[in-house]
């Protein structure tokens, strides 16, 4: 049985509380033209969905909703697709129970 | 920020850096703690099973206040395929005993009453600060941290790196290497509300009792990984893990497979009804004893999950960060007592010290699991659990059918699968791994 589910994450990550350092991206991808198959991992493997390919097929992030799992770090960082960081103190997501 | 010279600086507010910072002060030393979240554990993220022996060590009183869910009297396995799961109970009396051995808890509440005891013990405890590099002299020694506060550089003897899985001081200073997406897993975990006493007549649990459900087979889609239900007072936490390397390879979305999860038949009517109030994610260190990176150097020692620590054969995490706190804080102790530096030799006694204890000696045990799970991935998580989901049918659906024949049609449907030599190949692979 292979049933599909569609589930929107946007849904999942509204009961979380978050501090946006706005203006303040922690993840950044580096410029591309065409994404590598880390980069593409990513639009997949990302738990909150914060990559999405634009209209030009590049890789971005959003990431307001990001987790900060390590997951695009593990799989993108070493190859300098991407740049890791944490937010500044305080800020990013605020697990009430974790 | 702060002029003063500290003894030791520790990163990170979780159960490693809690128990490394409260040991250090409880002892006399001078200790800031730094930790990014807006309190103690509100960046942290666990299943969460905590194990009593390891705090009862540094807090033998801690059941007095510590903000306690359940205490565990039962642990299913299941063995699941899309429809069944084939389980194993342990519950006994036994663990209703006057103090309990494991408890369910919530660590975002646990890690701020930790971080309490931290406090009382006299350390100082910055919080809403990042770490943003290690601060070296000019011999390559750890002499402190840069913090992104004005002026935030601070300086100690000895930092202690309790930063994590995604241990980001480590691999900037290139003290250890970025986990490798087989390495470790990621975890989605959410929590549902329901009154107190449904969750105790589903879990068929009185008063405190808990129980915790580990489960693993088809929901995995047959990626290394593992889905868990634990019962707290009010809530249930649901999660599910799997290697990073897989959804790499597979293209599994997290959070659909958390749902298919939920809505197996075995799993739905746990949480029917529920209210979810959080969604979360981590990375959890699945490499094993051969992962473990360097643990000491000059100026510098790692403990818990940034340095890999964790049983994941056992699920145990939590207390080997506390214990490689505890440990490295005592080592610490040790060599301050000496009036010595905090050089490599001397902190050397940090690791000889781990290697003693339950931790290394663990992670040894498994050394081949990683190996072993990582690769056959399909055949563990996939084939055999349906296999076994098969024959408990066959075996349990009464028909008229002469169980003789049942019998060869299930052992035919093993053979059919992994063939003789497979089979005896991964009972023996298996054996050697946990030996
Ligand atoms: C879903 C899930 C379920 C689990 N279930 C269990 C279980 O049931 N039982 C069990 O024993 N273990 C379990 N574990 C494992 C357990 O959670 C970890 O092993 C344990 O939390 C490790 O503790 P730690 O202190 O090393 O790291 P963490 O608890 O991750 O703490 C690291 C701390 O460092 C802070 N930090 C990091 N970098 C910086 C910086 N640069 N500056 C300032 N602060 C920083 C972070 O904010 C964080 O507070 C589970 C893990 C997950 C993800
Ligand atoms: S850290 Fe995790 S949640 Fe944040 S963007 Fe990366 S993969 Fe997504």
């Amino acid at each position: 049985m292979t049933t599909e589910i569609a589930v929107r994450v946007e849904d999942k990550l509204f009961q979380n509380r978050y501090q946006v350092d706005v203006g303040q991206a922690h993840i950044k991808v580096k410029p591309h033209t065409k994404p590598s198959p880390a980069l593409l991992a990513l639009l997949k493997a990302c738990p909150a969905h914060c990559y999405e390919l634009n209209s030009n097929g590049q890789v971005e992030i959003a990431a307001d909703g990001c987790v900060e799992c390590g997951t695009c770090r593990v799989i993108a960082e070493p190859g300098g697709d991407i740049e890791w960081s944490y937010p500044r103190g305080g800020y990013g997501v605020l697990f009430k129970f974790g | 920020m702060i002029e003063e010279r500290f003894d030791a600086i520790v990163v990170g507010a979780g159960m490693a850096g809690n128990a490394a910072a409260f040991t250090l002060a409880n002892r006399g030393l001078k200790v800031l703690q730094i930790e990014r979240g807006e309190y103690a554990g509100s960046k942290n993220v666990q299943g969460a099973i905590l194990y009593a022996d390891m705090l009862e060590k540094m807090i033998p009183d801690f059941r007095e206040d510590a903000p306690l869910e359940r205490h565990l009297v039962e642990q299913r396995f299941w063995m699941m395929d899309e429809r069944a799961h084939t389980g194993l109970h342990y519950r006994s009396d036994d663990f209703n005993e006057e103090r309990p051995n494991r408890y369910t808890i919530i660590r975002a509440q646990f890690d701020r009453w930790f971080s309490s005891k931290v406090q009382e013990a006299g350390a100082i405890v910055l919080c809403e600060t990042t770490v943003k590099e290690l601060v070296k002299d000019a011999y390559g020694r750890v002499i402190g941290v840069l913090t992104d506060r004005d002026g935030g550089e601070v300086h100690a003897d000895v930092v202690v790196l309790a930063e994590g899985v995604n241990g980001l001081l480590g691999t900037k200073a290139d003290l250890r290497a970025i986990p490798k997406p087989e390495n470790v897993a990621l975890a989605v975990k959410e929590m549902h509300f329901l009154p107190r006493e449904t969750i105790e007549s589903r879990f068929n649990l009185k008063g405190d009792e808990g129980t915790v459900i580990e489960a693993a087979g088809t929901i995995s889609r047959g990626m290394a990984g593992m889905g868990f239900i634990y019962a707290n007072k009010e809530s249930i936490s649901v999660g599910i893990g799997c290697l990073v390397s897989d959804f790499q390879k597979t293209g599994e979305t997290p959070y659909d497979l958390l749902e298919r999860f939920k809505q197996h038949p075995s799993v739905a009517p746990l949480l029917e009804g529920s209210e979810v109030k959080e969604y979360a994610g981590h990375l959890i260190p699945e490499g094993g004893y051969n992962a473990v990176p360097k643990l000491y150097g000059d100026g510098w020692v790692v403990v818990g999950d940034a340095a890999q620590l964790n049983n994941f054969v056992h699920r145990e995490g939590s207390n080997l960060a506390m214990t490689s706190g505890r440990i490295a804080a005592e080592a610490i102790f040790q060599v301050k007592s000496r009036k010595e530096p905090m050089t490599a030799q001397n902190l050397s006694i940090y690791k000889d010290m781990l290697d003693n204890s339950f931790v290394m000696k663990d992670l040894k045990k498994y050394k081949d699991m990683p190996g072993l799970l990582h690769i056959q991935s399909q055949n563990f998580f996939l084939t055999y659990p349906q296999l076994v989901s098969k024959a408990m049918q066959n075996f349990v659906r009464v028909d008229g059918t002469p169980k003789v024949e049942k019998e060869k049609v299930t052992v035919k449907s093993f053979v059919a699968a992994r063939s003789w030599t497979g089979l005896f190949g991964d009972a023996i692979r298996f054996a050697r791994a946990w030996r």
